[in-house]
């Protein structure tokens, strides 16, 4: 089967800046993918190339198999993106934007799908709203309606939650959800990474225009060897023999830094030989937020 | 083909729903020149013989408001959607750079040759106007708005912000539509003059135009269509070569 998303050999220097160093990336069809990194790491500069937004220096992108430059009309009908700058015509209303933007793409009938973007996105009530007029969430939410008009099979989303509420990021992603289980493409940037960890099964971390870090999101955070284990003592005092594991305390609360389940029992029963109480506890597994710290942190 | 429609059919709303400021506003302008000029000059200048001079005036001022607009629109759309940012919305979809070249070129003549008709209208009522030549006038019309809506799309696409695009109408423009001969014959300026004004096409545009009214002018018609054609497929050329590279459009 054809990818997706298809990055060989990527390269993309501006003048003074070298934006990405060598991409190699293959997304397939029907996957739900986060592209994750820092300020400045290269993921809109990544999805500007796919988009013919912005050229590469060197190297190849294909979206499902067709080069964005030799191939250019089919790649870009492949794909949809959402910009991740809050972009919009202020001589139109909503539905006027969307009518347009479907004619962009060749589809002179689509007040169905339209009326149905509308719905899904919560936008009924602005259909006839000068853009001009709308709240910023609201524009954004146009923006995603605009990325697809014309349903694309690679959808790309470039922080589509930045300033939106959280009413609309879950119904937004109940929508993108299903678009994906329909079988679209799914590739995504946010710095939310709890919404990452629990939408995407694969995720490429880019630092500096490299990737450091590609894989199932189930086995980065299985190989995240730490637990943390966060207790509350009544007395409040930690037996010395335990002060190793400990990263903080705060409020109270010890939090101590596990290498596996099986050290849980070391800790109680030295607070028993103390004759410390528990008075709460719990358990917290990595999550993708330290696996990206930690990735981050080594790649120096 | 729909892609292209849509884009032509923008560009004419974008300009239709500020009709205020895109046409009416340069009509008024024209008409304030006509007043003005042919109040001042129409007793004392006749350049064509059986010719007012309110009557020769008016192609030139009709001619100065097709190209000064058409410049406008499509260097003002350009600029605007750069700045905004709303341009991806034209980039991101799989238009033709052909495509993209044409529709903001026939929109950009749309409003020209819109606001001449208006001038023109507006104008009759001041003076009456024989069109002697109606194709030749129509076609000094049409290749004179492609010129300058070709024009608008180079410094769109160049200019970064809007003191660029204010830099090009000021110094280029401008100068440009004045010394070609809207107000007067070249036949009335030193001889020197009469030379430089040799080397501005739209002394030739707003010549032939002019001869389409009057069947009188100061050069052959032919001679200015062979002028300002050449000046339509170059730039054409350029633009073409420009957007097909991306030029300042995709980075
Ligand atoms: N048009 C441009 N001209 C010059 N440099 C640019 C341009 N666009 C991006 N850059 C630089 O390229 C690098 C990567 O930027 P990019 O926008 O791809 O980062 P990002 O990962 O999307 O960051 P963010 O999370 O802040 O959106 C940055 O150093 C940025 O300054
Ligand atoms: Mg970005």
């Amino acid at each position: 089967m054809t990818a997706a998303i298809r990055a060989r050999a990527l390269e993309k220097r501006y003048k003074d800046v070298h934006a990405l160093r060598g991409i190699d990336l293959t997304v397939e069809q029907g996957e739900f993918f986060a592209l994750l990194g820092p300020n400045g790491a290269g993921k809109t500069t990544f999805i500007s190339i796919l988009a013919g937004l912005a050229r590469a220096t060197a190297g190849r992108a294909e979206v499902m198999g067709h080069d964005v430059l030799d191939d250019y009309r089919a790649a870009r009908r492949l794909l949809g993106v959402v910009p991740q700058e809050l972009v919009f015509d202020p001589f139109f209303t909503v539905r006027e934007t969307l009518r347009i933007q479907s004619g962009y793409y060749g589809l002179r009938h689509n007040d169905d799908w339209i009326d149905e973007l509308l719905v899904h996105l919560g936008l009924e009530d602005q259909a006839d709203t000068n853009m001009r007029r709308l709240s910023g969430g609201m524009k954004r939410r146009v923006l995603v309606a605009q990325a697809l008009v014309h349903r694309p099979p690679v959808i790309v989303l470039d922080e589509p939650t930045a300033g939106v509420d959280v009413e609309l990021r879950q119904s937004l992603w109940a929508f993108i959800r299903r678009l994906n289980r329909e079988g679209h493409t799914i590739l995504l940037t946010t710095h939310y990474l709890e919404e990452a960890e629990a939408l995407c099964e694969r995720v490429a971390m880019l630092k500096q225009g490299r990737i450091v870090a590609l894989d199932h999101t189930a086995r980065l955070l299985s190989c995240e060897a730490e637990r943390r284990l966060e207790l509350k003592l009544d007395p409040p005092y930690l037996p010395a023999q335990l002060r190793r594991w400990l990263i903080e305390c705060r409020d109270g609360r010890y939090c101590l830094r596990l290498t596996d389940y099986a050290e849980i029992e070391t800790v109680l029963a030295s607070l028993r030989a103390a004759g410390i109480r528990v008075q709460d506890m719990t358990i917290a597994k990595a999550d993708l937020e330290d696996v990206f710290l930690r990735v981050m942190a080594q790649q120096g | 083909m729909t892609g292209f429609t849509t884009l032509f059919h923008k560009e004419l709303l974008r300009f239709w729903k500020v009709m205020l400021q895109t046409v009416a506003a340069p009509i008024l302008t024209a008409l304030l020149y006509l007043l003005i000029f042919s109040h001042v000059l129409e007793e004392h200048v006749q350049v064509y013989p059986g010719v007012s001079y309110t009557a020769f005036l008016m192609p030139g001022l009709i001619m100065m408001s097709v190209l000064q607009n058409a410049f406008a629109n499509s260097s003002s759309s350009l600029i605007q959607s750069k700045i905004t940012g709303n341009i991806v919305f034209v980039l991101l979809p799989p238009l033709s750079y052909v495509e993209f070249f044409l529709a903001y070129l026939l929109a950009a003549m749309v409003r020209g040759l819109v606001v001449g008709l208006g001038v023109g209208l507006v104008g009759l009522v001041f003076t009456d106007l024989t069109l002697v030549h109606p194709l030749w006038m129509l076609a000094f019309a049409l290749s004179a708005s492609a010129v300058f809506g070709t024009i608008g799309i180079l410094a769109g696409i160049w200019a970064e912000k809007f003191d660029h695009l204010a830099g090009i109408q000021n110094f280029l423009i401008v100068p440009l539509t004045f010394l070609s001969g809207v107000f007067y014959s070249i036949h009335s300026l030193p001889p020197f003059w009469q030379k430089v004004s040799h080397w501005n096409p739209v002394f030739y545009m707003i010549d032939g135009f002019r001869y389409g009214f009057f069947g009188q002018s100061d050069m052959p018609p032919g001679i200015g269509m062979a002028v300002v054609l050449p000046c339509v497929l170059v730039l054409t050329g350029i633009t073409l070569l420009l957007l097909e590279r991306g030029y300042k459009l995709r980075h």
